[in-house]
């Protein structure tokens, strides 16, 4: 019983907690964010289910996941139906959920601070900020993308890593199945589901 | 006659990469030979690398960081020809400093005094000043052992350990300001400094193992991305995103 109302009670935070909006300052956008989630994917009182609940609800409002997906499938978005683009679009959300919190449920706690921003356009400012790892590991320059079409309404759209493209190397990978498959986006879909469903 | 044979074939080699300057990265040499050789690197990193990586992790921190300055600083040495064929001489400063500072007051490395006086000198290598030259990185392959290589940066590597003055001492065994060495510690330096790397991504090799579908191309991305960063010695993103009209 008294587990129970542990859990309802952290459930109810959890909620409240991801339910409030972030500024719409692309930096001090990140900045919350980031904050919200170390202070939860360092916190004791949650599992990995409630961990993982929690990155899936703050990726869903906060990461522009059909973009992302469109970017990722090149030209082929451009040429492929209607009906695949959508199948595609469903099967690469649930990758990206399935894969995002495989990677963030082993978080280790760091410490994070916005570098600076730099806005490209009236679409898109990136936002520089670094994590330092508090076992002493060296620190880790990591630059967001942030869509700011709707200006209420900041979105991520990439995370470059030590100049590492996430989403560049996800759009690679994509593009190198689809070229050893006759640019057949059904066999990336069944890719994915595979992926999904192991 | 032998020599004679060797210039032929590595100015083949140069004419194919000069003759293509715009050749895009990301295509192949021969994707299928590529494929079943990082399966072998992969095997032999499961086997050998990643237990060895394992290992050092757990090796006190200052071990570690003193490894990683140690085996650092020797790199700085082929930095220090390389900025200079790349008329950066500002660099060369940056690199003849940190090299003098860290290899005297740092004990022969161990510690990076030269940071704190700011001075950072930029990792260069004959594959960058090639590329600084205009040559383009020719199409892509991987090299057993060795790993994820372009036709530019292959004939980099091996033009490294000509330029090199670390690799002059060891690898050619050659005397240069009174020091000396042997190949022993030539491979023993690339060694430590490869255990070293594959421990600090130990995590990341993981994460990447188990969210890739296609291994093989993830690594290809990072490899190309990366060295793009490097010879334009910045990791600024180049916008791939104008024509996403959402």
């Amino acid at each position: 019983m008294k587990k129970i109302s542990v859990y309802l009670v952290s459930l109810f935070f959890l909620f409240q907690s991801s339910a409030q909006a972030y500024s719409s300052d692309p930096k001090e956008f990140v900045h919350e964010l980031v904050n919200e989630a170390i202070s939860k994917l360092s916190d004791k009182n949650l599992d990995t289910e409630q961990k993982k609940e929690f990155i899936k609800e703050v990726a869903l409002k906060n990461v522009d996941i059909n973009a992302l997906s469109l970017y990722t499938l090149g030209e082929l978005r451009k040429s492929s139906e209607k009906e695949d683009i959508l199948n595609f679009q469903k099967v690469f959300e649930k990758y990206f959920l399935k894969s995002l919190t495989s990677r963030l449920t082993d978080y280790s706690s760091s410490k994070f601070e916005i570098v600076g921003e730099d806005k490209k356009s009236s679409n898109y400012t990136i936002v520089s900020s670094k994590v330092i790892p508090k076992n002493g590991g060296p620190e880790i320059k990591i630059d967001w993308r942030i869509f700011t079409k709707n200006p209420e309404k900041p979105l991520i759209r990439d995370l470059i890593v030590e100049g590492l493209s996430l989403a560049r190397t996800q759009k690679e990978e994509f593009a190198s199945i689809l070229s050893s498959n006759n640019n057949d986006i059904k066999i990336l879909i069944s890719k994915l589901e595979e992926f999904v469903n192991r | 006659m032998k020599i004679l044979k060797n210039i032929i074939i590595f100015k083949i080699l140069l004419f194919t990469i000069l003759a293509s300057p715009n050749v895009k990265s990301a295509e192949e040499c021969f994707e299928k030979t590529s494929r079943a050789i990082f399966k072998f690197n992969m095997a032999l990193d499961n086997i050998v690398l990643e237990p060895i990586a394992k290992g050092y992790n757990k090796l006190p921190s200052p071990v570690r960081t003193g490894t990683k300055n140690f085996t650092s600083n020797i790199s700085t040495l082929l930095s220090i020809p390389n900025n200079v064929l790349q008329g950066n001489f500002k660099q060369v400063g940056h690199s003849v400093g940190s090299f003098a500072v860290n290899t005297t007051v740092g004990i022969l490395g161990i510690f990076n005094p030269a940071e704190k006086m700011g001075l950072k000198p930029h990792k260069e290598d004959t594959g960058q000043t090639l590329a600084t030259y205009g040559i383009g990185p020719g199409c892509y392959f991987v090299l057993p052992i060795l790993g994820p290589t372009t036709a530019r940066d292959s004939i980099g590597l091996l033009a490294d350990t000509f330029i090199d003055p670390f690799a002059h001492v060891t690898l050619r065994e050659k005397e240069l300001f009174g020091a000396s060495g042997s190949s022993l510690d030539y491979y023993t330096i690339k060694a430590t400094g490869t255990v070293d790397f594959r421990a600090e991504n130990d995590q990341n090799f993981e994460s990447l193992e188990k969210n890739s579908i296609d291994l093989y191309s993830s690594l290809k991305s990072i490899y190309l991305q990366d060295r793009e960063n490097k010879i334009k010695n910045s990791t600024d993103d180049v916008d791939e995103w104008g024509n996403l009209d959402n």
